[in-house]
């Protein structure tokens, strides 16, 4: 099964990275863009059958590495079938 | 002192390290290799710079779970002396051992220069040679040394007097113009409530040799040698 795990800045947290990707989209035009926030997508192949399971253990690894709650939030779930 | 320099696989300020405590200071020092399992006989730990891992994921936030983090932890936990220096601070902040977290400079730029520092206490063990708002030139040389904490644990951090150094102008002025990186509250050090943990984003290990540039990051380390070798 294929847990994705989305890690992001924290809202209300300067978000650098995003704030120069905002600049570059202005610079080309894109003014409707008010807000960028740059983040993570972190693709996990397990062996697990079980949804409900392999989302908790990947909250687990959140929790423990992948993101760090000083900064960060994250969303799992499990991806779509791979045709 | 007996110290021990712990060695990740990316770490690149070990080297200065162990030479500053061994031919500097006259210490006993040795390295230890991230997957020891045991710290031995030693009074103190560096955490050095450089780039454990590779910075991937976040800067060391692999290097946490080598197996010798869980007995530097246990080492801090029971009052050991714990300094980690640069990418060694960002491990005691992933580790827990310290609060916050260093994120990317503002300017999204690698910086690297000597950076005045103003010294905030002076009755901790790490700064008891300096005097009163010193200012230390101490070097910068990094990229994500933007030091973040929420506003309330901010404000226990300044409450306990946790920060130890902050950015400033060569003449101790701290102020936005001075903060190099948009650490919050111009934050460069910091130590744990125990006051036996020391995080710090400079590195005093590159200046304790007045043949190399000038001896700021000298008081550091006398402060800590000094008052273990009187204790």
């Amino acid at each position: 099964m294929r847990v994705i795990v989305e890690v992001m800045p924290k809202e209300g947290i300067l978000d650098p990275q995003g704030k120069a990707v905002m600049q570059a989209l202005h610079q080309l035009g894109y003014d409707e863009v008010n807000g960028v926030r740059v983040g993570k997508r972190i693709v996990l192949d397990v062996n697990e059958t079980d949804a409900a399971t392999a989302i908790k253990r990947a909250e687990e690894m959140a929790d423990t590495l992948l993101a760090n709650e000083n900064v960060e939030g994250f969303k799992v779930h499990v991806a779509e079938e791979i045709a | 002192m007996k110290w021990g320099v712990i060695v990740f696989p990316g770490s690149n300020c070990d080297r200065d390290a162990y030479d500053v405590l061994g031919r500097v200071f006259g210490q006993d020092v040795r390295f230890i290799w991230h997957k020891e399992t045991e710290l031995g006989d030693v009074d103190g730990i560096l955490l050095p710079g450089g780039f454990s891992y590779g910075d991937y994921l976040r800067s060391g936030a692999i290097a946490r779970f080598s197996p010798v983090m869980n007995e530097v932890i246990a080492f801090a936990n029971k009052g050991g002396i714990v300094i980690g220096i640069c990418n060694g601070f960002q491990m005691l902040t992933e580790s827990g051992l310290l609060p916050g977290a260093l994120r990317q400079n503002h300017s999204l730029r690698f910086i690297c220069q000597d950076q005045p520092v103003r010294v905030e206490r002076t009755d901790t063990r790490f700064t008891n040679a300096c005097t009163p708002q010193q200012v230390l030139r101490i070097p910068i040389a990094h990229h994500e040394g933007s030091y973040f904490l929420a506003e309330d644990e901010l404000k226990r951090l300044e409450d306990r007097n946790g920060v130890l150094f902050r950015y400033c102008s060569l003449s101790g002025d701290v102020d936005a113009e001075s903060n190099p990186n948009g650490s919050v509250n111009n934050i460069a050090g910091i130590i744990n409530e125990g006051g036996n943990v020391l995080g710090m984003m400079p590195h005093p290990e590159r200046r304790c040799d007045a043949l190399i540039v000038h001896d700021d990051g000298r008081a550091i380390f006398e402060s800590v040698i000094d008052q273990f070798v009187n204790a």
